[in-house]
C-alpha cells in the first residue's frame, strides 16, 4: 500500500519527531511511505479565520500533491477533518482517501497491537476534531490499551476544549487562557506522567499550559508512545 | 435590493467580544454561579435525552421540520394568518423593532391599559418591547421569575433559558429588597435568601399584576400555520396566567417560528422540554387558537416580526440558524459561553446560537467578533435538537466578515505572508530553518518563555522551540 504522508505545517516546524515516529510505526506495519516534498499546509487555518481563497489555493495544492497514492494518511484530526469535510465546502474535489493516523491503524490496516512498549501511566485527552468531527471513538484507546506496559489513568471532564482553537488561542487568548486552566488542572487531578492526545496543536497548548505551571507532566503524540519499544 | 437587517438586538455599549471576555473572566463568583449552574443543566439534558431510542430520529425530524418551514415560509405564515384570523384573532405584521413596539403600544393604548403583563419571550428582548412602552407612558411587568430578577435588577438577560443565570440567590435576595416596592408589592421584611422565601416572595409580588392587569404580552414558541394555534411553553404558571386572566393578549413572534401542522408538535414538544431544562415534560404548555367566547382573553392580536429575518433566509448556509426552538442547550454544552457569561456576546442571543444568529439578524459588520468567538470545537452542534450545524454556519460568517473587512488590517497581511509562503517549499524551509535557529536564541531548555509580537500566546504559555531539523529536511536526509 502506497501511503502519502501530511505531516501538517505545525508538526513540521515544531514536532518533527512525531513525524518520524509515524514514518518507523507505518514502516513496521509494512506500508510504503511516502513524503510528498512539495507539501506545506492544508489551509486549514486560512479557512477557519475567514480566507477561504488562499485555503482554495492550499487545498488544490494538497490535490496535486497526494494524487496517485493509495491513501493519505496523517497525524492531526483536525487537518484530517480540513482535508476530508472541508475541502468539499471550497468546491475542491480531492479524492485520494485522508485517514488520520489511529483510524488509518485499526480500520485500513485492522491493527490494534502495534507491539509498542511504553511503561508509563498515561492519560489520554480526545481532541473535540478527533471526537465530535472525525468521530474516532474508543480507536486510539483500544490502541493505548494494547501498548506493553502502558497504564492508563482516566482524565476527569476528557471531552471539554482544551481552549486551543488554533487563531481562537491568540485572538480570544484570556477565554483560551481559563479553559486551558481547567483543563491543567484535570490532568492534574488525573497524576499521570504523560498527557497523550492525537493532535499536537491541542498539545502545543495543553503542554505550553503545562510547563508553564512548572509541572513535570510530559505531553505526547499518540504516535511518539505507539513507536516506542 | 437589499433586505434590511434587524433592529435591536445587539447592545451597543458592548464592547468587542474579546475585551467584553476578558472583563467577565475577571469576575470570579460569575464563572463559579455559570460553572455550576451549565454543569447541573448538562447532566439533566444527558440523562433524558439518552433514555430515548428514538432521540436522533426526534432530532432529524425537527430539522427536517423547520427546513421545509424555511423553504415555504411565504405560504405558512399566509395560511397562519388566515386561521389566526377566521379563529377570530387579529394578524399584524412588523419589519422590524420600531414597527413591533409601535403596533403593540398603539393596541394597548386603544384597549385603555397603562400596565401590561409580560410572559417570557425572547423576541420582546430582542425588540427591547419594555423600553420602548415606557417612552409612552406604559409600565411592562415580567412575571417570570428570572425575567423579573432581571428587570428590578436594571440588569439584562445572559442565557435564553435562565435569564438570571450570573446571580446567586443573595444577589436575588437584595434586588428584591431594594426594588420590589418600585412595582408594587414590597419584598417581605426579613427576607432571606432561602429559595423557597425568594419564590414567596415573587409570587406574592405577581399575584397583584396577574389580578389587575388588562393586557398580556407574550412571545410563542410554535405557532401551526393550518389550525392557527399558539403554543408557549413554560415551567412556573406565569405564562398561564398572563394568557388566561387579562381581558386583551398580544402576542409577538419571529416569522421562523411558524410549524405546518398541528401533529408537528408531537416532535418538537419532545425535542425542546428535553434540551432546554433536561425535563421529559414542561409542567405548563398552554395552546389557543384564536379568541373563545366567554373563556380567557377576548381580544387577540398576533404580532409577527422580520427584524433580519428575511436577510438571513437568503443566506442558503446561514438560514439553518433561524431553526433555533431557543432551547439553549447550545449555551450549556459551550466552553466559552460556560467561561464568560452571556453579557459578552453583547446580544439578546448569547452563545454559540447567538454567535450565528445575531450576525446575520444585525449584519456581520455590526458583530464582526462574534463568528470568532468560538473554538470550533463542535459540543452545540451535538447538543442542538434540530441539528444547527452551528461551527459550518461560524466558519462561514467568518469568511464573510473577513470579505466585509475594507481596509488592511495586520491579520490579512499575516494570513497572505502566510499563504505566499505555504506556495513556496523551498522557502518555507528556509523560514523553518531560519524560525529554529532564532527560536535557540530565545529558548531556555527548548522552551520559549516570552517572545515579542506573540504575546497573546506566551502570556500564559510556553511555546516549544522550533525543531531542527524540521520534518522536511530529516526527510530529505534519510532518504
Amino acid at each position: 500500500m502506497r501511503v502519502a504522508l501530511y505531516i501538517t505545517c505545525l508538526n513540521d516546524t515544531l514536532y518533527p519527531q512525531t513525524g518520524q515516529s509515524v514514518v518507523t510505526l507505518l514502516r513496521r506495519l509494512g506500508c510504503d511511505v511516502a513524503f510528498p516534498a512539495a507539501q506545506t499546509c492544508c489551509g486549514q487555518m486560512h479557512f477557519n479565520s475567514g480566507y477561504r481563497p488562499a485555503a482554495t489555493r492550499l487545498a488544490r495544492r494538497v490535490r496535486r500533491q497526494v494524487a496517485g497514492f493509495d491513501a493519505v494518511v496523517t497525524p492531526s484530526p483536525s487537518c484530517a477533518g480540513m482535508m476530508r469535510d472541508q475541502y468539499p465546502v471550497l468546491g475542491v474535489r480531492q479524492e485520494t482517501p485522508v485517514y488520520e493516523l489511529s483510524e488509518f491503524l485499526v480500520d485500513v490496516l485492522g491493527v490494534v497491537d502495534v507491539g509498542a512498549v511504553f511503561p508509563h501511566r498515561v492519560s489520554y485527552h480526545p481532541t473535540c476534531h478527533s471526537l465530535r468531527g472525525l468521530r474516532v471513538g474508543d480507536r486510539p484507546l483500544r490502541l493505548l490499551r494494547a501498548v506493553s506496559g502502558l497504564e492508563l489513568a482516566e482524565l476527569p471532564a476528557a471531552d471539554s476544549c482544551c481552549g486551543f482553537g488554533g487563531t481562537f488561542a491568540v485572538k480570544n487568548a484570556a477565554v483560551s487562557t481559563a479553559m486551558l486552566a481547567d483543563k491543567v488542572a484535570a490532568v492534574h487531578a488525573a497524576r499521570p506522567e504523560v498527557l497523550c492526545a492525537l493532535d499536537n496543536s491541542c498539545l502545543m497548548q495543553i503542554g505550553g499550559g503545562l510547563s508553564r505551571a512548572g509541572s513535570a507532566v510530559r505531553v505526547m503524540h499518540l504516535a511518539d508512545i505507539l513507536a516506542a519499544r | 435590493m437589499t433586505i434590511p437587517t434587524g433592529r435591536g438586538v445587539v447592545w451597543l455599549d458592548t464592547p468587542p467580544f474579546p475585551e467584553a471576555a476578558r472583563r467577565a473572566l475577571a469576575d470570579d463568583q460569575l464563572r463559579a454561579n455559570l460553572r455550576q449552574a451549565t454543569t447541573t443543566i448538562r447532566d439533566k439534558r444527558l440523562r433524558v435525552t439518552g433514555e430515548l431510542s428514538d432521540w436522533e430520529q426526534l432530532r432529524a425530524a425537527g430539522a427536517a421540520i423547520k427546513a421545509d418551514v424555511g423553504r415555504h415560509l411565504d405560504r405558512y405564515l399566509v395560511q397562519l394568518e388566515e386561521s389566526v384570523t377566521r379563529a377570530g384573532g387579529i394578524v399584524h405584521w412588523a419589519r422590524d423593532a420600531d414597527e413591533a413596539t409601535g403596533i403593540a403600544g398603539d393596541l394597548i393604548e386603544a384597549a385603555g391599559a397603562r400596565e401590561v403583563v409580560k410572559v417570557k419571550s425572547m423576541v420582546t428582548q430582542e425588540i427591547d418591547l419594555n423600553t420602548a412602552l415606557a417612552a409612552r407612558g406604559i409600565a411592562a411587568y415580567e412575571t417570570d421569575l428570572a425575567e423579573l430578577i432581571v428587570q428590578l435588577g436594571d440588569d439584562r438577560p445572559s442565557h435564553i433559558l435562565v435569564p438570571a443565570i450570573h446571580r446567586n440567590r443573595t444577589e436575588i435576595r437584595d434586588i428584591f429588597t431594594a426594588n420590589m416596592a418600585r412595582n408594587g408589592r414590597p419584598a417581605p421584611d426579613g427576607l432571606t435568601d432561602e429559595p423557597a422565601a425568594l419564590a414567596e416572595a415573587a409570587r406574592l409580588h405577581l399575584r397583584e399584576k396577574f389580578l389587575t392587569a388588562g393586557v398580556a404580552i407574550s412571545g410563542a414558541n410554535f405557532a401551526i400555520a393550518d389550525t392557527g394555534t399558539i403554543v408557549v411553553v413554560e415551567s412556573e404558571g406565569n405564562g398561564r396566567m398572563c394568557l388566561t386572566l387579562p381581558d386583551s393578549l398580544i402576542t409577538i413572534m419571529g416569522i421562523e417560528k411558524v410549524l405546518p401542522t398541528f401533529a408537528d408538535l408531537e416532535v418538537f414538544l419532545q425535542l425542546l422540554p428535553r434540551s432546554s431544562t433536561g425535563e421529559r415534560m414542561n409542567p405548563y404548555t398552554s395552546l389557543w387558537t384564536g379568541v373563545t367566547p366567554g373563556d380567557g382573553p377576548q381580544n387577540f392580536h398576533l404580532i409577527l416580526l422580520d427584524n433580519g429575518r428575511t436577510a438571513t433566509l437568503a443566506d442558503p448556509v446561514g438560514r439553518q440558524a433561524l431553526a433555533c426552538i431557543r432551547c439553549s442547550a447550545c449555551l450549556n454544552v459551550c466552553p466559552v459561553y460556560e467561561r464568560t457569561g452571556g453579557h459578552a456576546y453583547g446580544s439578546v442571543y448569547p452563545g454559540p446560537i447567538g454567535a450565528v444568529l445575531t450576525p446575520q439578524l444585525v449584519g456581520v459588520e455590526h458583530a464582526a467578533t462574534l463568528p470568532f468567538a468560538s473554538t470550533l470545537c463542535g459540543a452545540c452542534y451535538d447538543a442542538c435538537p434540530v441539528k444547527i450545524n452551528i461551527p459550518e454556519v461560524l466558519t462561514h460568517l467568518r469568511a464573510k466578515v473577513v470579505e466585509h473587512k475594507r481596509l488592511p488590517t495586520f491579520e490579512a497581511g499575516a494570513m497572505a505572508a502566510a499563504a505566499a509562503l505555504f506556495s513556496a517549499p523551498r522557502l518555507l524551509g528556509l523560514a523553518e530553518w531560519l524560525a529554529a535557529r532564532g527560536g535557540r536564541l530565545v529558548a531556555r531548555g527548548g522552551r520559549i518563555r516570552s517572545l515579542p509580537f506573540a504575546r497573546a500566546w506566551t502570556g500564559s504559555r510556553d511555546l516549544p522551540a522550533p525543531a531542527l531539523p524540521s520534518f522536511r529536511s530529516w526527510w530529505r536526509r534519510q532518504q
